[in-house]
Formats: structure tokens, sequence, C-alpha cells
């Protein structure tokens, strides 16, 4: 993991070795998909296979990728080799790993399920017409979420043929920060209402896998006031519910252009020098007399200073923040803010950063 | 080559015809904030005003006096009019509290006993507290009590953190649908015709369907749900009428949406949309406040140039004694930080100038990005400096 003072250098294993359950949540906009998406790539890489699962009917994976609308099917979306997240170009990482995506539709995933221990026949169809799924999605939200994580759980522990696991890691786009733990806490949820039943064991069954080491529930943040509560607040509903703390994933993070000691230094009195700097960078015009030179630059003067400023205090604020998410004493990873946004080539380099900090 | 108007919130809260103010816009964009500010300004300014904020960041919320949430209005403190205390103008501000306005509703339409098993219900509890929407119909709910009660001269309204600016005006008639649903229907008929009805025109035996159900959920949860959809069935009427009538009021003469956005890409099409909708429903649209805009006190200095200076002087940093070395590391970080911010504002203008060539008649203002964050009176109060745009200060 990166701590504050460590960078990237060379570590142990990854930190998520024997994980196969990542769920990646935070609060809305701050790159859960996002984040989500380059995990599953960076898990991937050394010819691994991982499968990233969004639950929210909103393609947003496809988007991602550039890709066409995700139909319910795991599809490949994606090879990666290990030097394509900044790895060593030889040895194992020659064999490229796959990324398989899935876009549940909750209504076909309710359907198949009541299909498979009911063999609901004709009923099926009178219970879809009467609009039984979106009425059983909508009255008891609870009975939706066991079946989209159910699916997330089946996948990480499914088995092929030869007994291998179809995936070495799956990783989960989930709902927002605010209706994590609900969403989670499948079991309580359901349990009020269905006391006994299949969907009640259906219930306990992946509640048994969630509470296991085999899931970390990571959070996205940035390093806002807001989000950071969230965060915060996310991490202790979840250990309160019992249920695996991941990483803090802290997204967008600006680079510091000036460092402490020039952000420190724009509180001393240092006007004439930055002006004779400047002058001396070419800003002062071509003028022969140093005082019309050094009068030139006399209008950047404040702006640049007041700029700096507002650095500062933006440093100082981040500073806080970050100060309130080591608390939590969690593993955790810094991805930049690509400037003009998130195309495939980025979505590979927040891939290589998070292997690199060691989050796969 | 824009042709876009400036537009001036204190026109519109000096309006005494503005009795209300609704802040659109997609997750993040500053609602909230916008919504405060402009609560605060019109108080300021000499009208009685409440926001109805729905989730403000804790220290927001504490500088306005709102550390409990008790679904009421609050004065806040430290807000006065223009004459003073005994003056008009003064700020109320309260925080959403949604599964309480659920519950006030239930027991303002049915009888004690009836209203009492509906809150008991774990179908009703789930509802109340988790139904994607249910935030969107309460805000509308309590809109609707705020101006029934006739009390203030303008009421401030913030918008729930959903992804999209629609679902403000979605969720309710979504709740409603809901609630007047086939499948209520079915599971209503047993009740209705004597227990063994057949709903002959949707074609489906009822005793299909709620057999089926009994034997997926078990017996004791068909019974809660039967029992929670005869109960609310009688308010059925009494919820889809409120919800109508708050969406009138949206149309009402006297309303006016502001929709807000940051001035990026996603945001400013989920801006769009909304302005195309409000236009679709004949909603009165007042304009775009576009908020964390960024700007700079030297545009003569470009991005190019800056970096260019900057360059140069960590290039030539060695050959100087100690003290001007260190001017130059800082006057070399000073013009990288301006050039980065040139570059901020070429992107914001860029996406600014698509939004306008598309929608020129939208009357927008920009909001400049403060530093920190906005937590306290006075950051309010500079926000809503801004937002009053062009009217006389
Ligand atoms: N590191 C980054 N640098 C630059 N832009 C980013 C970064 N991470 C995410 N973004 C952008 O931020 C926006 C929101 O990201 P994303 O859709 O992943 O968030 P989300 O948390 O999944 O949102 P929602 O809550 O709506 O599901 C997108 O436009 C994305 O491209
Ligand atoms: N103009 C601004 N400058 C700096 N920070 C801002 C500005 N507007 C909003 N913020 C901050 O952005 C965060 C989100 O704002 P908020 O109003 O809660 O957004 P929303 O209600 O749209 O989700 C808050 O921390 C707020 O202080
Ligand atoms: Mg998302
Ligand atoms: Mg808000």
């Amino acid at each position: 993991m990166a701590g504050t003072e460590e960078p990237t250098e060379a570590r142990g294993g990854p930190d998520w070795e024997g994980v196969r359950l990542h769920v990646v949540s935070g609060k809305g906009g701050t790159g859960k998909t996002t984040v989500a998406a380059a995990l599953a790539l960076a898990l991937a890489a050394e010819g691994r296979r991982t499968l990233l699962i969004e639950v929210e009917g909103r393609q947003g994976i496809a988007e991602l990728f550039g890709i066409a609308a995700l139909p319910y099917e795991e599809r490949k979306v994606a090879t990666v080799s290990a030097a394509q997240l900044g790895g060593p170009a030889k040895g194992r990482g020659q064999v490229n790993g796959e990324v398989f995506a899935l876009a549940i539709d909750t209504e076909q995933a309710l359907l198949e399920y009541l299909d498979m221990f009911y063999k609901l026949g004709r009923a099926g169809k009178a219970l879809q017409k009467v609009g039984f799924v979106d009425f059983a999605t909508t009255i008891a939200p609870g009975v939706r979420d066991v079946l989209l994580t159910g699916k997330a759980c089946e996948a990480a522990r499914r088995k092929g043929p030869d007994g291998r696991r179809a995936y070495d890691a799956v990783v989960m786009d989930a709902p927002p920060t605010g209706r994590l733990t609900r969403f989670l806490n499948v079991n309580s949820e359901v349990a009020g209402l269905a006391r006994f039943g299949p969907i009640h064991s259906q219930a306990q069954a992946v509640m048994g896998v969630l509470k296991s080491p085999e899931t970390a529930v990571h959070l996205v943040t940035l390093l806002e006031e807001m989000p950071v509560q969230e965060t915060v607040d996310g991490f202790t509903e979840l250990r309160a519910a019992g249920l695996p703390t991941g990483g803090v994933m802290v997204n967008m993070v600006r680079p510091p252009v000036l460092d402490a000691a020039a952000v420190a230094a724009v509180h001393g009195d240092h006007r004439e020098e930055v002006a004779l700097a400047l002058v001396e960078a070419g800003l002062g015009g071509r003028s022969r007399t140093a005082a019309t030179r050094r009068a030139a630059v006399e209008p950047l003067l404040d702006p640049l200073l007041d700029q700096a400023r507002e650095h500062a205090e933006r440093v100082a604020l981040e500073h806080e923040q970050r100060a309130d998410l080591a608390a939590l004493r969690l593993p955790s990873y810094e991805l930049p803010l690509l400037s003009g946004g998130v195309d495939l080539g980025g979505l590979y380099r927040l891939a290589g950063e998070l292997k690199a900090q060691g989050a796969a | 080559m824009t042709t876009e108007q400036e537009l001036s919130v204190d026109r519109l809260i000096d309006d005494p015809r503005t009795r209300i103010v609704v802040c659109c816009g997609s997750g993040g964009v500053g609602k909230t904030t916008t919504a405060a500010a402009i609560g605060l300004r019109a108080a300021e300014r000499g009208r009685r005003t409440v926001v109805l904020t729905i989730d403000p960041a804790r220290r927001l919320a504490q500088s306005m006096g709102l550390t409990e949430l008790d679904n009421t209005p609050r004065p806040v403190k430290g807000v006065t009019g223009p004459d003073g205390p005994d003056g008009p103008g003064e700020l109320h501000a309260m925080m959403l509290d949604m599964k309480r306005t659920f519950d006030e509703v239930v027991i303002a339409h049915a009888d004690p006993e009836r209203a009492r098993a509906i809150l008991e219900n774990p179908f009703y509890q789930s509802l109340s507290a988790g139904f994607a929407g249910t935030q969107e119909y309460m805000a509308m709910e309590k809109l609707g009590q705020l101006r029934a009660t006739g009390a203030w001269d303008l009421i401030v309204v913030d918008t729930p953190p959903s992804r999209s600016a629609l679902d403000f005006l979605d969720a309710p008639s979504r709740l409603g649908s809901f609630l007047d649903g086939r499948i209520i229907r079915v599971l209503m008929a047993p009740a209705k015709v004597g227990g063994r009805g057949a709903m002959k025109f949707l074609n489906v035996g009822v005793g299909m369907v709620t057999g089926t159900l009994g034997k997926i959920f078990g017996s004791q949860l068909l019974t809660d749900l039967q029992t929670f959809v005869a109960a609310m069935d009688s308010m059925f009427g009494g919820f889809r009428e409120r919800a109508d009538r708050t969406y009138q009021l949206l149309k009402a003469e006297g309303t006016a949406f502001l929709v807000v956005a940051a001035p990026e890409r996603d945001a400013l099409r989920e801006a769009a949309y909304f302005v195309d909708r409000l236009a679709a429903d004949e909603m009165p649209l007042a304009g775009l406040v576009l908020n964390r805009v960024h700007g700079t006190g030297a545009p003569q200095l470009s991005a190019e140039r800056a970096h260019a200076a900057a360059q140069s002087l960590e290039e030539n940093g060695a050959e100087h004694e100690p003290g001007q070395a260190d001017a130059d590391v800082l006057a070399a970080g000073l013009l990288r930080l301006h050039a980065e911010r040139m570059e901020v504002m070429v992107r914001e203008r860029r996406t600014r100038d698509r939004f306008v060539s598309v929608y020129p008649d939208v009357p927008i203002v920009e909001v400049p990005a403060l530093a920190g964050d906005v937590h306290d009176l006075d950051g309010l109060r500079l926000i809503g400096h801004r937002l009053g745009g062009t009217a006389e200060d």
C-alpha cells in the first residue's frame, strides 16, 4: 500500500491476496465505476481472469470501455499484459490477462432465479405480466439485493469442469455508500420480510460469503469534506455490520504543483525576489531599462501570489482530509486526476497505479 | 459569438411574485450550497424566507443551526433583513427527514388505528426508508406543506443528491404509478371479491399469483403484504392527489427553477436534459448557475508562456546565489500553477460555450470556485453576492 510518506516502491505480495470478491463503493460521482474497472484490469495482469459486475443497469462499463451495451451475459471486454500496467515486458507477464464484464439485469435475474427454484412455468409469466418484478424489487429492495449480491458471490465461487476457479477475482461496482450497508446486509434486510423459505436461505448463504475474508469492501473518495465524511461513516457502518473492510481509494488526486516549502514561502514576503525571477524569465518584455521590465511584471505579481495562496489553502484542506482518512488505519491508494477525463488509455494508467501501489 | 444573457438572482428574489425557487442539478455540483446562499441573500434583502435542504454537508448544517433533524423550519441565528432585527427579512432553515415526512402523511390520511397498522408494517418501513424516489417524493410533499402554510414570502428548495436531475420530477409519479399498479390490484382482489376472484381482464388467475408468492416468500410475508396493501389502499387516492397538486405548484406562476451545474461535460449534459424537460413540461426555468468556475487575475499570461518561463527558470536555477535561486524555484512553481489554472479555464470555457451554442436563451450566472469548501454564513454570503448578478447592490 502507498502510505502518505512511502511512494510507490518495491514491496511484498499484493495487499488483497486471497480476496476473491472486491466490492467497490463510495459517494456518488467519486469514480466508483472507473476505479472498479481499473481494479479489475489490475487484478487481471499476469495472466489472470477477472469479472467486473455492474448492478445498477446504467451500462457504465460499456461506456467506459467504449463498447456497445452489454447484454445480461459474461463477455470479455479487455485483455491486459503486465507490461501495459508498467510491469516487466518479458517473462510471466507475457500471458495476457482477461477482464470479463457482466451487467446484471434485475428482472431477468429474478425470473431466472425463481424458475430455477420453483419451476414456475405459466405462473412465472403471470408474475411478469402483473408487474411483479418491479413490485418485488420496489417494496422489498432486499430481495433484489440478494439476487445481485448472490450473482456476484456465485461468480466468485464458481468452478469450471476442471475444478479450477472460473475467475481469479470478481469486482463489483456497487451502489453508493449511502445504500451500501443495506445492500450488503441482505440477510437482515430480507430476514424481516421472508423468515423462512428459499429466499431466506439464499440470503444466509450470500451473507456467509460476504462476511468471509474472501470479500473486501473498498470505498472511493475524493480529498473533499463530504466524500471523506461519507467514507469514514461508511467504514464505521461496515465494521458495525461485521462486513470486511477493504482499502481507501483516493481518486482524482491533483498533483502538488508547489511543494510544501514553496507554499510556506508564499506566506513570507518574497514579492521582490519573485518579481526579479519573472523578469529574468523574460516576462518583463524586451525593454532595455530594468525599471521598465520590473514595472511590466507588476500586474502579474498579485494574481500569481493569490493563486498560490489559494493553492496553499487547498493543500492544507487536503491535508486535513488525508489525516481523517489515515485515522481509519486501512490500506490506502491514490489515483491521479487525469486532465481531460478517463479514456481507455487513462483506465490502464489508473490500473497501473493500483498495481504499483499494491492493490493488485 | 455567444448570445447568452446574464442571470440575476437578485432580480428573481427581489420580485415579490417569486414564491418558490427550486435548485436542481446532478450530484455534487452545489445545489445545497446554492439553495442556502440564495435563501440567506433573500432574507438579508428583506424577505421572509425558508430554505428546505436535503443533505447539507455537516459543517454547513451546523453553521445554519441545523444540528437536529426535527423536520420543521428553525430560525437561523445571525441573519437579519436590511433594516435590522425589527425590519422585514428573516431566514429559517430545515433539513428534510424523509421517513418522518412519510409517516406524517400516513397519519394525516388514515384513522389512528389504520395508521398504526401501516407504520408498523415491515413493507411500509422498507418503502418509507428505501424506495428509490421516496426522498424526492417527500421533498415535494414537504414543499407542498410549506407552501400551504402561507407563512413564507419565499421558499428555496434544494433537491436530493440523485444522479440525474430529472429524478426530482419523475419520482413522485413513479411512486404514484407503483401504488396504482396491477399487482396491487391483484393482491387486493381476494379481499375485495371474497377470496376467489379471477381478474379476467388480466387473464391471470389471482390464486395462481398469490399462491406463487406464498410459495416463494412464505405465507407470513404474504399476509403482511396484503395487510399493508389493504391499509394503504384507502390512502392511494390521497397520495396521488397530493403528488399531483404539488406537481401543479411547480408549474404555477411564482415558481422558478434554477439548474445548477459545474462547468464539466457530465454535469452540463445533465443540465441540458433538465432544461429540455422543463420546457416540455412548461415549467419556468429562471436560468443556469454555473458553479465552481475557475478564474484568474492574470488572463494576459497564457499557459504556454507561463510554462516556457517556468522552464527557463528551472534550467537557470543553479547559476544564482542561494536567496535568488529559492525565489526562482518559487516563481517557477507560481508559473506552473498559473499554467494549470489557464488550462482548466480553457477547458471550462469550451464546455460552457458548447452549452450556450445549444441553449442561447438560457440566462447564466457564474459562481467562482472558492479555495476551501463553503461551510459558514460568510461563505454563503460570498456565493450569494456572486449569484446576485447585475442588479445593483
Ligand atoms: N482519476 C480520474 N481522473 C479524471 N477523471 C476521473 C477520474 N476518475 C473518474 N473520473 C471521471 O469522473 C466521472 C465520474 O466517474 P464514475 O462514473 O466512475 O463515478 P461513479 O462513482 O461510478 O458515479 P455514479 O455515482 O454516478 O455511479 C466520470 O466522468 C469519470 O470519467
Ligand atoms: N463555489 C464553490 N466553491 C468551493 N466549494 C464549493 C462551491 N460550491 C460548492 N462547494 C462545495 O462542494 C461540496 C458539494 O456541494 P453541495 O452544495 O453539497 O452539492 P450538492 O447539493 O449539489 O450535492 C460542498 O463541500 C461545498 O462546500
Ligand atoms: Mg457508477
Ligand atoms: Mg445536496
